[in-house]
């Protein structure tokens, strides 16, 4: 398998992304309002509204500024306008973001009111943005996309058709040496064993099952019923599906055939290398996509089965389905119908050549559906509590 | 075209890729192309829902993907509908 070109954003970094954002990032909630405010004066850029960042303490603080500073250093964003309600938190972000080497600066409200500082971010982000809009895309290599995988709405469709397309294409990116992640912890349940199995050594293996096992505590810890409702979801019953177990099965196909996982991340951490990583997250998909895009993927994969329509504002996702009800009566949200594996017209590896091109597209600078439709999900992970 | 797909040699239940008829003869076929099937749906089976390869009874494991994906909680027929109403997981 060559690699191939794309024509991509090499940012000072070294690190390549495929979309060239400048993005106005609140620190906390009480701060949404004056991001969205710099983003209806100053037209193009991206106002990235959240729930959380106040009182937040320990790992839940730690998860809050690596989500917040792993997106404004994502390699699809050019540029980063941060405001915060005060300057020791926002700087804490914009010092992280400006480490690597793209334009950051900082506000803050207290002391200065929301009227100032929309006024001074605008100015701010005007500059950025004409700035950003002289960038042209270079060459670069596939292999040098970090690309996430997860799916959504599942049914069993997605078992026998958009999952394992996916798994084809994770088998090419590894093979010629992309950085690639996974993830959906509590999702591998009745499966687990199996992802075990394709854990490059004993000790990723053993760091997986401890991530595994600590989640599923929280799960039976909490737990009101049999989460029959939840995993799988009523969408997932709907589709076909009918125990965790079968849905796990289904949604490890997207790890490929041949393909081992070099190592285990935090939520919202970067990979240490190129390979196949498993990441600690939610199933559920805008959580998890924020979380990815906060490692630095610039790409996702999203089967679905019944038709999730979730997108992410700065992490491009591409969705598949082999479901022909929903690529027909939701064609606007699905970017490549696989319904012909489950009709024997196409062949797993026919679907993987396929995908590979959209990827490749997409890459070069083709809008996806969810992007096109303005799906922006940005949802931060909550791990406890704030104080 | 095939009315449902197996799989893994292994497995007890395929899943319809159409909507299947209740009392309609069902074909199917494993991933592979190495075993067909042709039973008797005994019910309106929906695309993407499992059929029962064999007959179950309460405690009986279901086989899918070559794996255990749960146990069955009352007794199913070969060619009957398989799903929440007779199997239920055995994690949570």
């Amino acid at each position: 398998m060559q690699d191939i070109r794309v024509d991509g954003f090499r940012r000072q970094n070294g690190r390549v992304g495929i979309r060239n954002h400048v993005v106005i990032l609140p620190v906390d909630d009480i701060s949404n309002a004056a991001c969205e405010a710099v983003s209806k004066v100053i037209h193009g850029v991206l106002a990235l509204p959240h729930a959380y960042g106040r009182l937040q303490f320990g790992e839940d603080l730690e998860l809050m500024f690596r989500t917040l500073i792993g997106t404004g250093a994502n390699p699809n964003v050019a540029a980063a306008i941060v405001i915060g309600i005060e300057p020791g938190w926002t700087e804490r972000v914009v010092q992280g973001i400006a480490a690597t080497g793209k334009p950051v600066f900082g506000f803050s409200i207290e002391r200065n009111g929301d009227l100032n500082t929309i006024t001074a971010a605008s100015r701010k982000a005007k500059e950025f943005l004409q700035w950003a809009s002289e960038l042209r895309r270079e060459e670069c290599k596939m292999s040098e996309v970090y690309v996430s995988v997860k799916c959504g709405e599942s049914d069993t469709t997605t078992g026998l058709a958009s999952c394992p397309t996916v798994g084809n294409v994770v088998d090419r990116l590894t093979n010629i040496g992309c950085t690639a992640s996974f993830g959906e912890t509590s999702e591998l349940t009745g499966g687990e064993h199996v992802v075990k199995r394709k854990a490059a050594t004993p000790q990723v293996a053993e760091e997986f099952m401890k991530i595994w096992q600590d989640y599923t505590d929280l799960i039976n810890r909490e737990k009101t019923d049999d989460l029959s409702e939840s995993q799988p979801t009523k969408g997932n019953i709907r589709g076909g599906l009918t125990t965790i177990e079968e849905k796990a099965l289904g949604n490890i196909q997207k790890l490929g055939q041949h393909s081992k996982f070099v190592g285990v991340l935090k939520p919202a951490e970067a990979p240490k290398g190129n390979g196949l990583w498993f990441m600690d997250t939610s199933s559920a998909a805008a959580e998890a996509l924020t979380l990815w895009g906060a490692s630095g993927a610039v790409l996702h994969l999203f089967p679905t089965g019944q038709g999730n329509i979730v997108g992410h504002p700065i992490l491009p996702v591409i969705k598949l389905s082999g479901n022909p009800i929903t690529c027909s009566a939701m064609s606007e949200h699905i970017d490549l119908d696989v319904s012909g594996i489950l009709k024997g017209e196409m062949t797993v590896d026919e679907a993987g050549s396929e995908l590979y091109a959209l990827m490749t597209a997409t890459c070069n600078g083709r809008l996806t559906a969810a992007e096109v439709l303005g799906h922006r999900e940005f949802v931060m992970t909550k791990l406890y509590k704030s104080a | 075209m095939n009315d449902f797909l197996v799989h893994h040699s292994q497995d007890n239940v395929g899943v319809a890729v159409v909507d299947v008829s209740g009392g309609q003869t069902a074909k199917g076929i494993t991933l592979d192309g190495k075993s067909n099937f042709q039973l008797k749906a005994l019910q309106d089976i929906p695309l993407g829902h499992k059929i029962a390869l064999q007959d179950f009874k309460a405690g009986d494991t279901v086989v899918k993907y070559g794996e255990d994906i749960g146990r069955v909680i009352s007794e199913i027929k070969k060619g009957a509908h398989v799903h929440v109403h007779n199997l239920k997981t055995k994690r949570w």
